[in-house]
């Protein structure tokens, strides 16, 4: 990411000229002025891949859920149920329930998306037994 | 061995965690050699953390578990629809000390800091007043009012800044301001 900040800043203002810059919002995506730019698509599919792994191991996910969480945008609920079930192989119910809430904190002020979140996750919530924080009354002070 | 005490420990804090030196260290036991009046934290090792951007710390919040909460644990390993709510916070509890919600939650120090605020400027205040009174020397002789009024009249005969200043206020026919 920092690459690619020195690449605009170095290639300077005749690239700009040439090319728009494409931003897309609201999921992530890299800023080039040249270059190849990752697809929201590509971006999930690597997430859900790394989080598949079936002998992934705490740190890993420990790491991958911290990395993720740093991005600026809210995981698809396709990388959330990748995550949870990496949780269910660790036998993590808590580390699980800490996720949901890091999701609804990272919607921010967009109050409809951690309940879309949560109605996508649905089926495997129910299937492994994962209880929401709300349900547990974690929401509360 | 690196330690710190916890007073410092606040502002270490504040930063990046992963930029302290956290450092895994299975099976080594907590030691204190001297009796110090603050606690020193052990530095070598992962550092429990509560932070909105990083949702899951090195280690858990109690690592040290009695024998029910070994058998909660174990509990854990098998299907969790078979856990009671209570078990499941329970469970949650032992790996982290805050939830988001006791993260976020509003601390009320505003009040705290505009109070203090608000009393020492007024202590100040009583402090100036009591300058002004016990420690100021008395006004000069030009400040009062007959000296003034001298001192108008001098400026207005020697016609001070007649253009856009005072003696330009000043109308010299009727003898009194404009």
């Amino acid at each position: 990411m920092f690459r690619a900040a020195v690449r605009l800043s170095v290639s300077g203002a005749r690239s700009l000229t040439r090319t728009q810059p494409r931003c897309q919002a609201p999921l992530a995506s890299r800023c080039y002025s040249h270059g190849k730019q990752e697809t929201d698509e590509e971006f999930d599919a690597r997430w859900i891949t790394y989080f598949n792994k079936p002998d992934i191991d705490a740190w890993e996910l420990r790491k991958g859920m911290n990395t993720l969480i740093g991005y600026d945008l809210v995981p698809e609920p396709k990388i959330l149920e990748a995550v949870l079930r990496a949780c269910r192989r660790l036998n993590d119910l808590a580390s699980a329930i800490r996720i949901l809430e890091a999701v609804k904190d990272k919607a921010g002020p967009h109050k409809d998306i951690y309940p879309y979140v949560i109605q996508e996750l649905r089926p495997i919530l129910s299937e492994l037994g994962i209880s929401t924080p709300e349900e547990l009354g974690l929401d509360k002070m | 061995m690196l330690r710190l005490t916890s007073s410092r420990l606040g502002s270490l804090l504040a930063g990046r965690p992963t930029a302290a030196l956290t450092f895994s260290i299975k099976g080594r036991a907590a030691s204190q050699q001297s009796h110090e009046v603050s606690e020193a934290v052990d530095m070598s090792r992962s550092m429990y953390y509560d932070r909105v951007d990083m949702p899951l710390p090195d280690k858990p919040y109690k690592d040290v578990l009695s024998e029910a909460e070994q058998k909660l644990k174990q509990k854990e390993k098998g299907p969790w629809s078979q856990l009671t709510n209570e078990e499941k916070v329970a469970l949650y509890r032992l790996k982290f000390c805050q939830s988001y919600a006791e993260m976020r939650a509003p601390s009320g120090e505003w009040k705290t800091v505009l109070g203090g605020m608000l009393f020492f400027l007024g202590f100040t205040g009583l402090v100036v007043w009591w300058q002004r009174i016990y420690v100021y020397p008395p006004n000069p002789r030009t400040l009062e009012d007959d000296w003034k009024a001298m001192q108008l009249q001098r400026m207005l005969d020697m016609r001070i800044n007649p253009v856009e200043g005072v003696s330009a206020k000043w109308d010299y026919d009727k003898g009194q301001w404009k």
